[in-house]
């Protein structure tokens, strides 16, 4: 047991952040993480010698994947929170901050597959095999995937992807 | 020395930064000659960037308590305490009902979801396959009626897997008792003498679930959801000797 603390104890935080880049919703994460961590501790023995990172996401990601798909089938949208005005800072900090929830706004636009590529790859730094393992696809996929996600997130900063839901903060007309 | 043409997946390692140290060269001076390709591979690295600082934040936030692992792990220890998992066992299937539920709530967490339905299952082996007279209550010979009387009373159309491809016959079922109702009871026998539990119901928690390992004891399986109604496979093997039976029922049950 100790060396599930060791190993997978300083990787709850990057499980955190990409649960809650991917579902946009904190509560909703949390919960990922915690039944990710419970099925963590109780297949211990059943991971395979090495990096649990790679199996941990995996984990993650099928229970990301699942929750996506009952708020499908209850006719749900799974929600997005929108940072408030009132969150932010002031200032240069208020400017950089409008970056930021901007971009992730954007991000949120994207389809799920799209995103959790990005994720994985250029926030968590998987490799391209593990991105592959965890998402249960050949590694061409992870590329042509990776691929897509990055043009159409470009599209997206720069304005030219289709007009934005009417639920989105205008961030970037704030300028 | 000869250069290898520079593919897009080569522009997508240069944003990673994951390309060997020369062949990062090699395509930083692609770049710079053809300013095109560096201005979107340069567009890709500023997201990265953005996407990075935007989301570091979150692991630097204080961990709630119920993602405290030392926790997790103790809370786990504590349920699965072999005397207390006997007990639980025993009660249940003795007395059952509200006595049952008092003694087992006050120990712990309820079961639910997959983890209940896997529990279950083990509690319907443990009881019913060691039985050599009267292991089912409805023969294979009068399945039809098997299924028929599974189907009311889960109020669900039930079909009763075929194992026949990977050597089990079915020997028949019945309807058990579960802590979350009525679950239909399959069993099936091979050659060998040994025996396989199927057992599904209609699920609360975990609707679609994947197809989850388990192992309680010497009795193991595999317990998966899809569409609202759970199944759990389990018998005497080695957990991964069950996964392709437990596959082959997923996929006949899918063709309901």
């Amino acid at each position: 047991m100790n060396d599930m603390l060791l190993l997978v104890e300083p990787l709850i935080p990057a499980l955190r952040r990409y649960a809650r880049a991917l579902v946009r919703n904190d509560a909703t994460a949390d919960d990922l993480v915690q039944d990710c961590l419970e099925r963590a501790v109780s297949r211990w023995h059943q991971r395979r010698e090495g990096d649990p990172r790679p199996w941990l996401f995996t984990i993650l990601h099928n229970l990301a994947v699942n929750q996506f798909r009952q708020a499908k089938t209850r006719g749900q949208h799974v929600t997005i929170e929108e940072t408030s005005e009132n969150d932010l800072g002031q200032d240069a900090v208020q400017e950089r901050k409008l970056m930021y929830q901007d971009v992730l706004n954007r991000l949120a636009r994207l389809p799920e597959d799209q995103r959790a590529v990005l994720l994985l790859i250029a926030v968590e730094d998987l490799s391209y095999a593990d991105a592959a393992k965890v998402l249960d696809i050949p590694v061409g996929t992870v590329m042509s995937r990776l691929s897509r996600a990055r043009e159409r997130l470009q599209q997206e900063i720069e304005g030219t992807a289709n007009a934005a839901p009417a639920n989105v903060v205008p961030l970037r007309s704030m300028k | 020395m000869s250069q290898r043409p520079i593919t897009e997946d080569d522009l997508h390692a240069y944003v990673d930064r994951v390309l060997e140290p020369e062949r990062q060269a090699e395509v930083a001076s692609y770049l710079e000659a053809h300013p095109d390709v560096a201005k979107r591979v340069t567009a890709f690295s500023d997201q990265r960037d953005l996407l990075r600082t935007a989301l570091a934040p979150i692991a630097d936030e204080p961990l709630p308590g119920e993602l405290n692992l030392s926790r997790i792990i103790e809370s786990r220890r504590q349920r699965r305490s072999p005397a207390w998992w006997a007990v639980a066992a025993m009660l249940l299937v003795c007395i059952g009902g509200a006595g049952g539920w008092t003694v087992r709530g006050s120990m712990e967490m309820p079961t639910i979801g997959l983890a209940a339905l896997a529990q279950e299952a083990t509690y319907s082996y443990n009881v019913y396959a060691p039985d050599r007279v009267r292991p089912v209550e409805i023969r294979a010979s009068d399945s039809a009626q098997l299924v028929q009387w599974a189907s009311n009373r889960l109020h669900q159309p039930v079909k009763v897997p075929d194992l026949a491809t990977s050597g089990f016959r079915l020997m028949g079922g019945r309807v058990v008792a579960t802590s979350h109702g009525p679950a239909a009871m399959f069993m099936y026998d091979n050659d060998h003498g040994e025996r396989l539990v199927v057992l599904t119901r209609p699920m609360t928690t975990d609707q679609g679930a994947p197809m989850t390992p388990q192992t309680s004891g010497d009795v193991a399986g595999f317990s998966w959801a899809d569409s609202g109604m759970g199944y759990s496979l389990v018998g005497q093997s080695p957990a991964e000797a069950l996964r392709p039976i437990a596959n082959e029922v997923r996929r006949q049950a899918r063709t309901i």
